[in-house]
């Protein structure tokens, strides 16, 4: 799964699987999805190691902070795979 | 897991601790003696005036009281002269609209400067502040400022907006809604707090409050019932103040972090009190849990004294030590962790990669200040909640079926974790509900709830819980709000909720509902009862997985049995079902919420 696209609606189908009360709809890219979207530290350790599990990538801890916003995720998880 | 005792050897601290002969100190101490570190105000004692304009008034105005660092890397001081000023100013502003002596203010913030001038401001003014933790949803937060008949409520429009306009006018006692961040953008009928704020007048005369008006109102979960609202007194300041200084060794001048929210009870005694008592620095993070941005904070604000929580310290572990090895934390010099017990391999992980273990230590929401501790200069036993504080009685005892007490004299029996009545910051009341407080007390003895043993050292060990109550990263979550909750659902005929160990979070919510005639189980429903879970409850309250079950297992008189629920989930023995009357009968097991959707 290398396309953006492909790889955002993915993601959000993860999120909606942690937290389906989500309004993923309205969630900005560029924005801090814990905050928008209300995933509390272990809402959010699940769903990278949920993602983590379905892509058959690792995701160090140390990255965790670096993707939290939709963008940032969908670059990082795009360039991860790439160089697999 | 039989680990080694963490020796201390005296000649190796920079600085001398406060405690360093226990059994010397806990033998001579009296809380005269620790009255007496208090000045008082007037006739009275005031927590902020403590906290803060005595600081001032003493010559140190121009020491720095707080350093808030904002998520998008912005930092604000405050010397304790602007905080004397700003919560002034809060003061002048709740008087000016009405507020009087007793009324309850509630914060649901986030981690902002205004939160600390709202709670020293409304304890100025003789006000009963109770904060609420961000992460609830809109029904932990409505029946928390029912109980508490809320008159003022402090908050960002952002989540006021989501989690609390919705139901604002089924609240009657609610008179002012004051918030910040609003951007211009405020709605009718709210206050804009941070245009009102600075015109407010920063002279301010404190209340004289009396050692018994109450100051702080905390929310703590039960098995049954609503939350309770555990009330304390301004004079819990003097065991603030008096268990900063022997279980945290806070020195004056010391710049410290604890990471706990001020929407919880230790993040109110040890984020702001009691610091603030023994005048430190304070460092407020904004931000949420993030291990590179944490050894940033140790590091760039040489953080000596660091409180924190097992789940953080975990996480820490998991991400590995050669992060640490980038920052120089040479500044610290002492490491003490609350919220569940810390489990011995953390403790020798933090004495492996920080030169110096986290000290564990035991209170809760009812004490108001820390019971028992392991201290900086004695010996550490990692697993251990250490030893009671100077002018604590703590003891095991064991209650037989007629309710009677004796206390347990043998090492190593497990029994009730019990205080003797008497220590300041002791809990005066469940708000509204003399009875369930008063069941919290047997022959003179508090009665914890928490199954312990005391070894032959003095050092007290936790077991486990004797009620249902969970423990999710630190916070207390009695299973009755979310089971109330789940059977709000239409398709839900009844539910039962438990918390099941997680290596990370200590325990982990999970729910198991019986559906009504009609309703069939499917990963749709589950979704939806998910969904409906976490809208209601937030993000820290609610269940991680939820189970369809064809019914529960219940008593004859149809108590739900969490305990079998617990021991079938885990696999361990059934114990004794004679009480059982109906059974449950698995239909389907449902997916987890997360992985297996």
């Amino acid at each position: 799964m290398k396309d953006k696209a492909a790889l955002t609606h993915f993601l959000l189908e993860r999120i909606k699987a942690i937290a389906p009360d989500s309004d993923t709809d309205d969630l900005d890219p560029d924005e801090d999805m814990r905050d928008e979207l209300d995933l509390d530290s272990m809402d959010f350790l699940r769903l990278l190691e949920s993602i983590a599990k379905q892509l058959n990538i690792n995701i160090p801890e140390m990255d965790y902070n670096k993707i939290t916003t939709l963008n940032t995720m969908v670059s990082y998880l795009s360039e991860r795979q790439s160089s697999l | 897991m039989d680990v080694p005792i963490i020796h201390k050897d005296l000649k190796k601290f920079s600085l001398t601790p406060n405690l360093t002969d226990y059994h010397r100190c806990y033998q001579s101490f009296s809380w005269t003696q620790a009255r007496a570190n208090i000045k008082g105000y007037g006739k009275g004692i005031n927590i902020a005036f403590e906290a803060v304009d005595r600081h001032v008034e003493e010559g140190h105005g121009e020491q720095h009281a707080l350093i808030w660092l904002g998520k998008k890397g912005d930092r604000q001081t405050y010397t304790y002269t602007d905080l004397k000023a700003v919560s002034n100013r809060f003061a002048n502003l709740l008087v000016k609209l009405g507020v009087k002596q007793g009324d309850r203010i509630f914060s649901l913030a986030g981690r902002t400067p205004q939160l600390y001038a709202a709670i020293l401001g409304t304890l100025k003014m003789g006000g009963v502040f109770c904060p609420l933790f961000s992460a609830f949803g809109p029904e932990p937060i409505q029946s928390r400022m029912t109980i508490g008949d809320a008159s003022i409520l402090v908050s960002s429009l952002k989540l006021y907006k989501k989690k609390v306009a919705a139901w604002q006018k089924q609240l009657s006692t609610l008179k002012h809604v004051l918030l910040y961040d609003c951007e211009g953008q405020c709605p009718e009928g709210c206050i804009d707090l941070d245009s009102q704020l600075p015109q407010a007048d920063d002279q301010f005369t404190v209340c004289e409050t009396s050692e018994e008006t109450p100051a702080l109102l905390h929310f703590t979960s039960g098995t049954t019932g609503k939350p309770k609202g555990a009330v304390h007194v301004h004079n819990a300041v003097v065991h603030h103040k008096h268990s900063g200084f022997y279980a945290l060794d806070l020195h004056p001048g010391d710049r410290y972090w604890c990471t706990a929210d001020p929407g919880w009870v230790t993040g109110t005694s040890y984020g702001i009190i009691a610091p603030l008592c023994n005048r430190v620095t304070l460092i407020v993070d904004e931000a949420e849990f993030d291990p590179e941005r944490w050894y940033q904070i140790l590091e760039q604000e040489k953080v000596n004294v660091w409180y924190t929580a097992p789940t953080a310290i975990r996480m820490l572990m998991k991400v590995g030590e050669a992060l640490i090895q980038q920052y120089n934390l040479s500044a610290l010099r002492f490491l003490a962790s609350v919220g569940e017990p810390l489990n011995p391999e953390a403790v020798t992980w933090s004495q492996r990669v920080f030169g110096k273990p986290f000290h564990d230590n035991w209170w809760q929401t009812e004490t108001g200040g820390i019971m028992l501790a392991n201290f900086a200069a004695e010996p550490v036993k990692p697993g251990s909640m250490g030893r009671p504080l100077p002018g604590i009685h703590a003891a095991i005892v064991s209650i037989n079926e007629q309710g009677q007490l004796t206390e347990v004299k043998q090492h190593g029996e497990i029994g009730e974790l019990a205080l003797k009545p008497g220590w300041p910051s002791m809990f005066r009341d469940y708000l509204h509900e003399a009875e369930r407080y008063q069941k919290c007390f047997n022959a003179d003895w508090y009665l914890s709830g928490d199954l312990a043993y005391e070894d032959h050292d003095g050092y007290f060990w936790f077991v486990g819980r004797s009620k249902d109550l969970i423990k999710s990263a630190g916070h207390l979550i009695g299973p009755f709000e979310v089971e109330s909750v789940l059977v709000e659902h239409p398709a839900v005929a009844e539910a039962g909720v438990i918390g099941i160990p997680d290596e990370v979070a200590g325990e982990v919510v999970v729910a198991f509902v019986a559906l009504k005639p009609g309703f069939n189980a499917n990963d749709e429903l589950t979704t939806a009862l998910m969904a409906h879970a976490r809208k209601k409850l937030g993000s820290a309250v609610a269940p991680r997985a939820i189970h369809i079950k064809d019914n529960l297992p219940k008593t004859r008189s149809g108590k739900i049995m969490r305990r079998l629920l617990k021991a079938r989930t885990l696999g361990l023995p059934e114990g004794d079902i004679s009480t059982l009357e109906s059974d449950e009968h698995p239909q389907q097991n449902m997916q987890n919420s997360g992985d297996k959707a």
